[in-house]
């Protein structure tokens, strides 16, 4: 406790014991260092799995005819097609980009850069990883069950999700369990957000006002009140998807509906009436992934270009922006499906509004880094790589938002290379940014530079090699979700393109194992991390690498600044961090 | 550099009782801070009591979602074109059930009041009426169901009908919640959390199922 007697203001106590056992220690923990890296571990299984279904998906699209050892009956049928499609999407989306960059580094680092020893309520964190859990292992087991994956698509759109075997291979069980999955992750979710909101309220140490918060914390809490009020939204429509598949209801199954020459006994549903329930959950949750990772940028930008955050109010400020014109826009996704031109105006307006806070954030990106001496160590380049991807992801988003344009654009490849841009591989770049910029505080060792830098420029490179032609295969009408695009005479022609996509994608994957090599070997062999290795400022980087079970060692920090006060004019040191007093900042004389 | 005057300048709060939060004031709840938790080794200790407090205003918001969703799927599919609706008549006993539900907030209000007035006896008198108009309620609610079951009316008969069970059995689970933390608070069961929070947040979700439920009942019966 000595150690800390220096650090005035903070109240000291006794360090706190940590529990004894493996199972309390590691496995059942109410820790939320430990369930942020369950958390992480978790989306990590679950990205390779997602990987290996998109790598799959790629190869199919240009060798259909192929051989593969492990499909029954040697070729890939368009049902399983499909279920790659729905399984890749419902995995990415759900158990990789809502769960590393909220459940896990959320958890683990929203409560130390507060200055909080743990969540508001530990046991119900506990609960929210484990029922999180059982979701994934529910949309697992569905690759296993009688009938396989579901091929509903990851938005699972009724009747085709509503009525059950009949309307494909995976409909039966397997789409059960898709339902079961993400009703299940909506209630873990919603628990999760609770805890966030809670936290982020009650538990900032003394002198963390909101406008000290780290752009982090704030990405994290706009997040979770996104959460808060979207999954309740898509629990009530798994609930009721449910009931029209196992108890004969009718909420979104219309009348006279004929699937494989057989009259369906339900009467006057709306299947548009899931797309709304679906989507006015499915556009907060682009955000809800999108986010953290938005924090993560900033953050990362400014410690590395050793200056601060440019306009930081104006970066907090576009963030609950953002989240609120989240709520607006779900009828964006919708727009082919026969709405009123007006409603339709209304989406479309709203929608690319969001280009004013999303430019006021690349604005203030750029800014950060205008004049800043940057240094380009590997997080760093995932940030600018995280921005460079948001930018070319979001433009294509201002055509999309129109709805004449979309009517053309709508279901074709351009959509999907819009999102996976803007929303999946950024989202995906602030995970590796954020992963190689805590490593070290996490495990207590510093990652190999070399072979983060190799991973990035094969990432970013990569990443752009596969989701720009997808844009031209889009505007020259390929439709998404088609098995085999070579059986269509007008797509026929653009195989070449898809071939160079797929061999840039399997690349692409390949070059993931370098991470995986670098992230495994630092965990055993990296050298061993300093306090503050990256002469960061926020309240994490002032507790041991990694931190002792309450955080801060039995003493609670006090903050006396805001978050990115790098090179002020006057001070010795180029970083002076949120708890320093200002008594004890070092002066040019 | 401007910023770095600036924050100098701005007073540090200490409250002195650990992570208190920056900018919040206020202790919701008369349980008072670090009332419970201290010496619990799992690694969960000093939460400040008015964190129970928010987290529930947290969770009432997201309740509301959720039942909203179901009351905009009930607006959007009772009005559609061919809609086969058949408007439901709603069981008489629902009335009665809807002033058990009111009484209950009522005498869980004078529970309160008691406890404040460090009544022990008759907050315990209050609290268990209510526990027991709570237990009434979910009684009559099933009662209801049985009514209808018997006139062949049932979840996928009509879109309105399951509507109503979707209603009655959202609202009914949450109100089961209800009546578990009104009994755990009854034995004692409260957990670190202190027992005035612990009566502050059972009644806040209390009121809320309550206000929830004659907005419901009065959809089902006006907008049917």
């Amino acid at each position: 406790m000595s150690s800390h007697a220096h650090t005035g203001g903070s109240t000291v106590h006794a360090p706190m014991a940590e529990p004894s056992g493996f199972i309390r220690k590691y496995i059942f923990s109410v820790d939320h260092k430990v369930i942020g890296i369950q958390y992480f571990l978790l989306a990590l299984t679950a990205v390779v799995i997602g990987i290996v279904l998109s790598l799959l998906m790629r190869f199919h699209l240009v060798w259909p005819n192929a051989t593969l050892p492990f499909v029954s009956g040697g070729q890939m049928s368009q049902e399983q097609y499909l279920a790659l499609v729905t399984m890749h999407g419902t995995i990415m989306v759900f158990f990789v980009l809502t769960t590393a960059p909220q459940g896990g580094f959320g958890n683990y680092f929203l409560p130390i850069q507060i200055g909080a020893p743990d969540m508001a309520f530990p046991r119900l964190n506990m609960l929210s990883f484990w029922v999180t859990f059982l979701a994934f292992v529910c949309i697992i087991a569905a690759f296993v069950v009688p009938g396989g994956a579901p091929i509903s698509g990851w938005t699972g759109y009724t009747p085709l999700s509503g009525l059950g075997e009949i309307t494909g291979p995976g409909e039966g069980w397997g789409q059960t369990l898709w339902i079961v999955s993400i009703s299940l992750f909506c209630l873990a979710s919603l628990l999760g957000a609770l805890n966030f909101i809670a936290t982020t309220i009650d538990l900032r140490a003394p002198g963390m006002s909101l406008m000290r918060m780290p752009l982090t914390v704030w990405g994290w809490f706009v997040t979770a009140i996104l959460g808060l009020l979207a999954f309740g939204v898509l629990l009530a429509g798994g609930i009721l998807l449910l009931l029209d598949r196992s108890a004969g209801t009718s909420f979104f199954i219309p009348a006279g509906l004929v699937v494989n020459d057989q009259l369906q006994a339900h009467s006057g549903g709306s299947p548009l009436l899931w797309q709304h329930l679906f989507w006015f959950f499915g556009h907060p949750e682009v955000y809800i992934a999108i986010l953290p990772g938005m924090g993560v940028a900033s953050h990362v930008l400014s410690t590395f270009a050793r200056k601060p955050v440019y306009g930081y109010r104006a970066m907090a400020y576009a963030i609950c922006a953002i989240g609120f014109l989240g709520f607006m826009v779900w009828g964006h996704h919708m727009f082919v499906s026969g709405m009123s031109p007006y409603s339709g105006f209304a989406f479309s307006v709203l929608t690319m509004s969001i280009g004013v806070p999303s430019a006021i954030k690349t604005f203030n990106w750029l800014g950060t880094l205008w004049g800043g001496k940057i240094q380009f160590k590997t997080p760093m380049l995932f940030a600018l790589g995280f921005v460079s991807l948001f930018v070319s992801g979001g433009l294509s988003g201002l055509f999309l938002a129109q709805p004449a344009v979309d009517n053309m654009l709508h279901a074709t490849y351009y959509v999907v290379a819009h999102f996976h841009l803007v929303m999946g591989v950024a989202a995906i770049f602030g995970i590796f940014a954020a992963t190689y910029f805590w490593f070290p505080k996490m495990f207590g060792k510093m990652m190999n530079e070399p072979l983060g830098k190799i991973h990035f420029w094969f990432t970013f490179v990569g990443a752009y090699c596969i989701f720009m032609p997808m844009h031209f295969i889009g505007i020259a009408g390929g439709i998404r979700r088609y098995a085999d695009a070579s059986a269509v005479a007008f797509l026929a022609r653009l195989q070449p393109v898809h071939q160079f996509m797929t061999i840039a994608a399997f690349i692409t994957g390949a070059a993931q194992l370098f991470f995986l090599f670098n992230f495994f070997y630092s965990l055993k062999f990296g050298p061993k991390a300093s306090k503050n290795p990256w002469n960061a400022t926020t309240l994490e980087w002032d507790t041991d690498s990694p931190p002792p079970i309450d955080n801060f060692g039995g003493h609670y920090p006090s903050v006396y600044r805001g978050p990115y006060e790098f090179s002020v004019p006057g001070a010795v040191d180029d970083f002076i961090p949120q708890w320093q007093e200002p008594a004890q900042v070092a002066r040019v004389k | 550099m401007p910023s770095t005057i600036i924050t100098e300048e701005i007073e540090l709060i200490h409250s002195g009782k650990g992570p208190g939060g920056g900018d919040s004031s206020g202790d919701g709840g008369d349980g008072g801070d670090g009332d419970g938790g201290r010496g619990d080794s799992s690694g969960a200790t000093r939460v400040p009591q008015r964190a129970y407090i928010t987290g529930m205003f947290i969770a009432l918001a997201g309740i509301l979602m959720f039942f909203m969703a179901f009351v905009s799927a009930y607006i959007v599919r009772k009005d559609m074109p061919n809609s086969a609706w058949i408007p439901l008549q709603v069981p008489r006993i629902l009335w009665l059930n809807t002033l058990i539900l009111i009484a209950s907030s009522l005498t869980l209000g004078r529970a309160h009041s008691r406890f404040s007035a460090k009544d022990e006896k008759g907050f315990r008198h209050w609290w268990a009426t209510t526990t027991f108009l709570g237990i009434l309620f979910v009684a009559g609610q099933i009662i209801a169901w049985r009514q209808l079951a018997a006139q062949g009316i049932f979840l996928a008969t009509n879109p309105s009908s399951s509507f109503f069970y979707v209603f009655t059995g959202a609202h009914g689970l949450h109100l089961l919640g209800g009546i578990l933390a009104l009994l755990c608070v009854q034995f004692g069961a409260t957990r670190k959390v202190a027992r005035g929070t612990a009566i502050e947040v059972v009644s806040m979700y209390w009121h809320f199922m309550d206000g929830l439920w004659v907005f419901l009942f009065l959809l089902l019966y006006l907008g049917r």
